[in-house]
């Protein structure tokens, strides 16, 4: 491990405006759909109305024979692609039964969505009205929703693997089972974390234009480097002739975190037709095959002593796959289970995971990807438990939290988390709320017919993805490492472009990089750009998920500029004959220390590099770049304490969320602007999720939440201003000390309202509701607890209640009748 | 392709003469055919708000629109917001300063909205409570608003002359 190093921090730790904004605000930034090449197609997808049918056939003549279509093609058509759409985890002795995806259907659909055909023509709204005059016949097959009723194998999704369920995967530490049969109490839920969208507001996009043998692709991604790789596995292009960008990209919330049938539809079909070809999603496209996040059912056991000593977590996880795996599908239960005893000492941990596959759109990783869902476990477990023994959840949480004293810390996993102060996030949370203050308010309120309830959640998760060797091939799984590059060109007039392979789209990498580069090179960030998102440009890269960029991506940029100012010191110290450990930063100079007015600027030292080879000394290399790979030597492990306060309007159930208390600890802050602004969206997606957001499909399979209409996005007004605070517990894994944001508030927030919610309905009797709380979940939990428990039981939608649903609405028994052990 | 017709409209205070599909958006019109491509398309519904401009001073989502609906109409775009001589408009000035974007997608129609609700309000500080409602059509996944709130009271101040 390398020790916390004093930078010269000058900027780093400014909340400095973001140098991307200007483009934004002014309209001038260029996301997919703003790009026209000369000669550009437009594509349009015929997609399958069934959620699972034999393709009997596909008639493309009439829509080939309206005006301004160039061509149509279906999955036969596409035969000489070299393999299906990439899955990119195969753990050592893991048996995975794998459907293959192929960009359009081959034989079955097997999802509402499904991609059969492709229009090609000369104007949007031509393939838009061809796609229509598609003919296309299906024979229906047995259709399977629900993820448990899949599990028994009686309606098969793919005829061929013989089975539904995917692959089994268990990882543990110490001995549960015996823990739970000692432990005086013992707690079990059926919890379930429903299926949600990544909606970002920018749908996805493509243009391909496949010229004189090399094939460019713009596409909304957050992994240009990944699909370049796999552009060429796929299309067997050598690497080399393919380029991917990722030009301005509208919000990607791990949706695009993925390696898309349109992006290939689109190159292969401007391979055929020797033109450019350009495909946006629509957002009914975007709602129905842009990857979906969490959806598991998981019954969970949490046992303890009658002290509060917390002695076992077993998680039993079934996760609903979809019709197919996406990029990473199978592995996103995985990443939760790295960190299933968040801040506690729990000597005795199981994770237990069933893939199943069902007939609806694959799922992958949505921020947060897995922690979320083992975070909601693992925060509503305590709270239940806290609840059985007649414990304050504050109070169990201190008792089993892991002291600062203890890091490094190695969790029953083999985790070794680096660095924490769980109890300081959650003292501070509880000063800005005020709990006395809050209980009065409590009790006032309810007899107003309003049931205020306060919830908290105390994380810690992993991110900063990943040690290569550790993740990789031969360890993890992964089918790549996770090292993140950098190169620094400081240019002769003394700019400095920086190239990262890490490829933001939103974060404001090219502030905070300019800021950690800016500092270690004696310049100012406004003479620092950042370029991202192109393959031509940079060294490989891994992309932006994962909360990495910064403790991968950032601490890569720092190497690379340190070295830098290395050789940039020893060209000073050459020129002002003096000791090169004498030459500091400092005021924008390299200056001798002691003697500022003794020393250069960087334009000047890039002037001797460049242009005066007699100003360098003998031997050393002419120029200004360094390019670097940083590997990180172990994962970071940021954490924090959120507490949200919740109204509920007694007669219908509505919920409010009227205070959010975060106070996260990411590391030392290089942009605090940047951090808040992470947090707040963060938990506006956790709170989307607890309380409104939902996918929800029918018994036939069919994509109820199909746009926004239905699938309900919060505005402004269902969200609270935001209260943070923020404690800094440097990470002793990276020279920055620096820990991931992206991806907190999404983690933390969810079991913090539905503890909320417990708190403010418990003395109506009512111990657990799933997500999402609807008005109608709560008002239906309280008739119930009221002794009338008739009320209908249907969706928002009308539908009936999601079955996977109907167990754990209400209060749930303590007792669940058994799970899929 | 269908048939063409003349369209006389104004943008950003430029008379336009293109004639168009009778069927075409208002937003394909700004976006396709005059290249503004600052007006954004996220959803098919009118509930997402990025394309929202302003069509004689009151806001549009432009994507529910036809463009031959605005003959001889004013329509201004996030383009035209910002002065000739660059100069930012307070709202774009605000969500700069409060880090009211992020991935910048839903930041014209925001903006546009808010354009509004500060012309609808008049002169003087508007609550967080009204601007909350004021924007309930635009969404944004990044932000989680709160500092799109903060950026339009700061606009809505600096406006009224007031200090913020």
């Amino acid at each position: 491990m390398s020790t916390i190093e004093e930078a010269p921090a000058k900027h780093v730790g400014q909340s400095l405006r973001r140098k991307e904004d200007p483009r934004l605000i002014t309209g001038r930034a260029q996301y997919v759909d703003d790009i026209t090449l000369h000669g550009m197609l437009y594509m349009a997808v015929v997609r399958s109305p069934e959620a699972h049918a034999r393709i009997v056939s596909v008639d493309g003549a009439a829509a080939r024979a309206m005006p301004g279509v160039t061509a149509v093609y279906s999955g036969e058509d596409l035969s000489d692609l070299v393999a299906p759409l990439p899955m990119a985890w195969a753990p050592p002795g893991v048996e995975m039964k794998m459907p293959e995806r192929w960009p359009l259907a081959r034989g079955t659909v097997n999802h509402v969505g499904d991609a059969v055909a492709m229009v090609v023509g000369e104007d949007k709204y031509a393939v838009a009205d061809a796609a229509q005059a598609v003919q296309v016949e299906y024979e229906p097959l047995p259709v399977v929703v629900d993820v448990e009723e899949a599990l028994k194998d009686e309606v098969l999704v793919h005829e061929s693997l013989g089975t539904n369920k995917t692959h089994e995967w268990t990882m543990g530490g110490g001995d549960v089972d015996a823990a739970i049969a000692q432990a005086d109490v013992v707690v079990e839920r059926r919890i379930v974390n429903h299926r949600i969208a990544g909606a970002p507001i920018e749908p996805r996009g493509v243009i391909a234009e496949f010229r004189a043998g090399s094939l460019t692709v713009w596409s909304s991604t957050q992994v240009p480097h990944l699909l370049r790789l796999f552009f060429a596995v796929q299309m067997g292009i050598p690497e080399d002739h393919v380029r991917c960008i990722a030009p301005e990209v509208g919000g990607g919330f791990g949706g695009k975190l993925q390696v898309c049938a349109e992006e290939t539809l689109c190159a292969w079909a401007s391979k055929q037709l020797g033109r450019p070809v350009k495909w946006i999603e629509t957002r009914s496209e975007n709602m129905a095959v842009s990857h979906h996040g969490r959806d598991q059912v998981d019954y969970v056991r949490m046992a303890a002593t009658s002290d509060g000593t917390i002695t076992a977590f077993h998680a039993n996880i079934i996760q609903d796959c979809g019709a197919y795996f996406g990029l990473l599908t199978p592995m996103i239960p995985e990443l939760g289970a790295f960190v299933m005893t968040g801040c506690y000492k729990i000597p005795n941990v199981r994770t237990d995971i069933t893939g199943v596959l069902t007939n609806k759109y694959i799922t992958d990783a949505i921020r947060g990807a897995g922690r979320p869902e083992m975070t909601h476990m693992l925060e509503v477990m305590i709270d239940q438990l806290a609840a059985e023994l007649g414990m304050d959840a504050i109070e169990l949480r201190r008792k089993n939290f892991i002291a600062p004293e203890d890091f490094p810390y190695q969790t029953p996993y083999g985790i070794t988390y680096d660095s924490g102060n769980y109890a300081a996030t959650l003292d501070r949370a509880l000063e800005m709320l005020d709990m006395e203050a809050f209980r009065s308010e409590q009790a006032a309120l309810r007899d107003q017919g309003i049931l205020r309830g306060v919830g908290f959640s105390t994380y810690t998760e992993i991110c900063g993805l990943a040690p290569s060797r550790a993740v990789g091939p031969k360890g993890f799984g992964l089918g790549i490492g996770l090292y993140e590059s950098a190169l620094i060109r400081v240019h002769p007039t003394g700019t400095v472009t920086v190239f990262t392979g890490a490829s933001p789209h939103g974060q404001g990498h090219e502030t905070g990089f300019a800021q950690i580069v800016a500092d270690r090179l004696g310049t100012d960030p406004a003479s620092v750009e950042v370029i991202h998102g192109d393959t031509a440009t940079g060294p490989m890269g891994l992309g932006t998920y994962g909360s990495r960029s910064l403790s991968v991506g950032g601490v890569a940029a720092a190497h690379a500029a340190e070295k830098l100012a290395q050789k940039c010191k020893e060209i000073v110290a050459f020129n002002l004959e003096a000791n090169v450990d004498d030459i500091e930063v400092s005021s924008g100079r390299f200056s001798l220390a002691g003697d500022p007015d003794q020393g250069m600027s960087l334009a000047e030292v890039a002037g001797c590099a460049y242009i005066d080879a007699s100003a360098m000394p003998e031997n050393m290399e002419l120029g200004l770049e360094q390019t670097l790979i940083y590997d990180p030597s172990n994962f970071v492990f940021p954490f924090g304490a959120h507490v949200c306060v919740v109204d509920i309007d007694a007669v219908t159930g509505k919920v409010d969320v009227v205070r959010w208390i975060a106070v996260d600890d990411c590391g030392p802050a290089i942009n605090p602007m940047l951090i808040d602004g992470q947090v707040h969206g963060g938990v506006a997606h956790g709170i989307g999720q607890a309380l409104y957001e939902q996918v929800v499909y029918d018994e036939r399979g069919q994509l109820v939440t199909g746009t926004f209409m239905d699938y309900a996005l919060p505005t402004a007004e269902e969200i609270p201003s935001f209260e943070l605070d923020r404690t800094e517990t440097p990470s002793p894994s990276n020279s920055l000390g620096v820990k991931g944001i992206g991806e907190a508030g999404t983690i933390a927030a969810t079991p913090a309202i539905v503890n909320a919610v417990i708190d403010a309905l418990q003395h109506e009797g009512i111990s657990y509701i799933d997500m999402p709380l609807t008005p109608l979940r709560i008002w239906q939990a309280l008739e119930e607890a009221r002794g009338r428990g008739d009320g209908p039981k249907a969706t928002e939608q009308g539908q009936p209640l999601p079955s996977q649903a109907e167990g754990s609405a209400g209060s749930g028994p303590t007792q669940p009748e058994g799970g899929a052990a | 392709m269908g048939t063409i017709v003349p369209l006389q409209i104004t943008v950003n205070g430029q008379p336009q003469e293109v004639p168009v599909e009778p069927r075409q958006l208002l937003v394909h019109y700004l976006r396709d055919t005059l290249g503004l491509t600052g007006s954004h398309v996220g959803c098919d519904t009118s509930n997402c708000g990025a394309c929202t401009c302003l069509v004689d001073g009151e806001s549009v989502k432009s994507c529910t629109v036809l463009a031959v609906q605005c003959e001889g109409a004013q329509v201004t775009t996030i383009e035209g917001m910002t002065g000739a001589d660059g100069e930012l408009h307070p709202l774009q000035q605000g969500f700069w300063d409060e880090h009211g974007l992020q991935c910048g997608y839903c930041t014209p129609g925001m903006i546009m909205a808010a354009a509004d609700l500060i012309e609808r309000h008049g002169p003087g500080p508007i609550s967080e409570e009204d601007v909350r409602a004021g924007i309930e059509g635009n969404l944004c996944r990044c932000t989680g608003y709160h500092n799109i709130v903060k950026a339009i009271q700061a606009a809505a101040e600096k406006m009224s002359g007031v200090p913020a």
